[in-house]
């Protein structure tokens, strides 16, 4: 049997870059959001600091097997998910496992990391994490509809389900999906203002209110895991969202200007709004995001 | 290459660093000192510059910070915190209240000196310490950090049943949980 190199360089790269990608612009968001609230901030580098701590603390408390078994279902979720993307268009090392009909998948794929949480912090018996996976499930009922609307729109215009087909789509700065598909891409990009859970959508982690919900009993290593889970998933919803719309990248550096872009609207976003209420965040998401998906399908069909 | 004394110094460096330069503080607000933690954490002082910053919960936190006089109902609740809190974890004891009793030191119902009841790594002295002193007292604790010399947790561990001895003198109703920390 022939061993099929450039993959398993891909795969065991992959999750690094992901992650340092990830963490990094995780350290940026901190650095941006303090110059705007006329502050100096951390260093770019800070969130790294801060798993590299996590990981290194001495005792990690756990409350019985399934908060074990939580942060590993919600990294697992993060690993696939970005392994079942093309990162680099038509490179052979970074194409990973992306098959006909993925989109469908990667619509299954991205919920189960929030059930892994959920059930990770369901086992630790804190009121604030079961008051923080009520919302975040709901949350999530909210979003998705929007997102689901807009990748059907797009499933059936383009009359396939696989990523790299619509990479190939796009080749041409004219031909990227969010200039003929916008409506699709508004109620995508509304809905990814939730998947990211920042300001005004940050419900599930709502340090003020109920303790930073679901991870509010999670310490150490198993927070340490969280974060790391939650910097690769970042990247993995980022290139997702870059090569549906916007075409994809031939190179690292189109890759980190594209998503970086991408990246700034819901930080962006944050910054300026206070908090929404969780049935306040489920009507917005079931108004306007879902009136642009249902006629990014009507202008389909018709 | 390296042999493992070599290595575990290396680690223990970088470990060093990483902690000194992220303390996640959860602060214990009992007193009046809790007014000097907004302007320590916005935009005139800014301590998330040294990686410094609120933590919503015990579990996560490092660093205790105990601002002011406690009240002897309040102690309770902060050894529960503290023995939530995960290792390695410091404490410091904020104004003059946690040194001497500060204004409180004949109250009937205040402690006098914290470290008496949970093990303290840097007193940060003052009826109020500003901001300023607020950060100078947090590079203390780096400073401590990565010299190896804020052992709290250990000491804690250590000389458990003394800390226990005057923790039960104080708090008359003795009912805590045993934790398995």
């Amino acid at each position: 049997m022939e061993i099929n190199w450039s993959a398993v360089l891909g795969i065991v790269f992959t999750p690094v870059i992901a992650f340092l990608v990830g963490v990094t612009y995780g350290g940026l968001t901190r650095r941006i959001t303090a110059r705007i609230q006329n502050r100096f901030g951390p260093p770019f580098y800070q969130n790294i600091l801060d798993i590299i701590k996590l990981y290194s603390k001495e005792s990690n408390i756990n409350h019985g097997v399934m908060q074990h078994l939580g942060p590993v279902f919600a990294i697992t979720a993060s690993v696939t998910t970005l392994f079942f993307i093309p990162v680099i268009k038509d490179s052979p090392v970074f194409t990973n496992f992306s098959f006909n009909g993925d989109l469908i998948f990667l619509l299954y794929i991205m919920v189960f990391g929030s059930l892994g949480m959920a059930l990770g912090a369901g086992q630790t018996g804190n009121p604030n994490s079961a008051i923080g996976v009520s919302r975040g499930l709901s949350q999530l009922v909210g979003y998705e509809v929007p997102f689901v609307m807009a990748l059907v729109a797009i499933m059936v215009q383009f009359q396939t389900t696989s990523l790299n087909d619509l990479l190939a789509v796009q080749d041409h700065f004219t031909k990227w999906i969010i200039f003929q598909s916008p409506f699709a891409f508004l109620a995508a990009i509304l809905a990814f203002l939730g998947m990211m859970g920042y300001a005004p959508f940050d419900v599930v982690i709502a340090p003020a209110e109920i303790a930073s919900g679901p991870p509010s009993e999670f310490g150490g290593k198993y927070l340490g895991l969280m974060l790391t889970s939650r910097s690769i998933f970042t990247f993995a919803k980022l290139v997702l969202f870059t090569d549906i719309f916007l075409g994809g990248a031939h190179d690292f550096i189109t890759l980190i200007i594209k998503t970086f872009i991408l990246y700034m609207i819901p930080v962006l976003t944050g910054i300026v709004f206070p908090r929404f209420r969780t049935e306040q965040s489920i009507r917005f998401f079931w108004s306007w995001p879902l009136f642009f998906g249902i006629l990014a399908i009507l202008v389909v069909v018709f | 290459m390296f042999n493992d004394k070599e290595a575990s110094k290396i680690v223990d460096i970088i470990k060093n660093f990483a902690r000194k330069h992220s303390l996640w503080v959860v602060a214990y607000g009992t007193g009046c000192g809790a007014i000097e933690l907004p302007p320590t954490m916005t935009s005139r002082y800014d301590a998330e510059r040294f990686g410094i910053r609120g933590s919503a919960t015990p579990r996560q936190a490092d660093v205790l910070l105990i601002t002011g006089y406690l009240s002897v109902k309040t102690l309770k609740r902060v050894i529960r915190t503290y023995e939530q809190m995960q290792e390695p974890k410091y404490v410091i004891g904020f104004g003059s209240c946690t040194i001497n009793g500060g204004m409180y030191w004949d109250s009937y119902n205040t402690i006098k000196a914290l470290d008496r009841y949970l093990p303290v790594d840097v007193y940060i002295n003052g009826c109020m310490p500003r901001p300023e002193a607020v950060i100078s007292g947090f590079i203390k604790l780096q400073q401590l950090i990565s010299e190896g010399k804020a052992d709290g947790a250990k000491r804690y561990r250590e000389n458990l049943e003394w800390y226990r001895e005057n923790q039960r003198k104080v708090i008359k109703n003795w009912r805590m949980p045993e934790y398995n920390w």
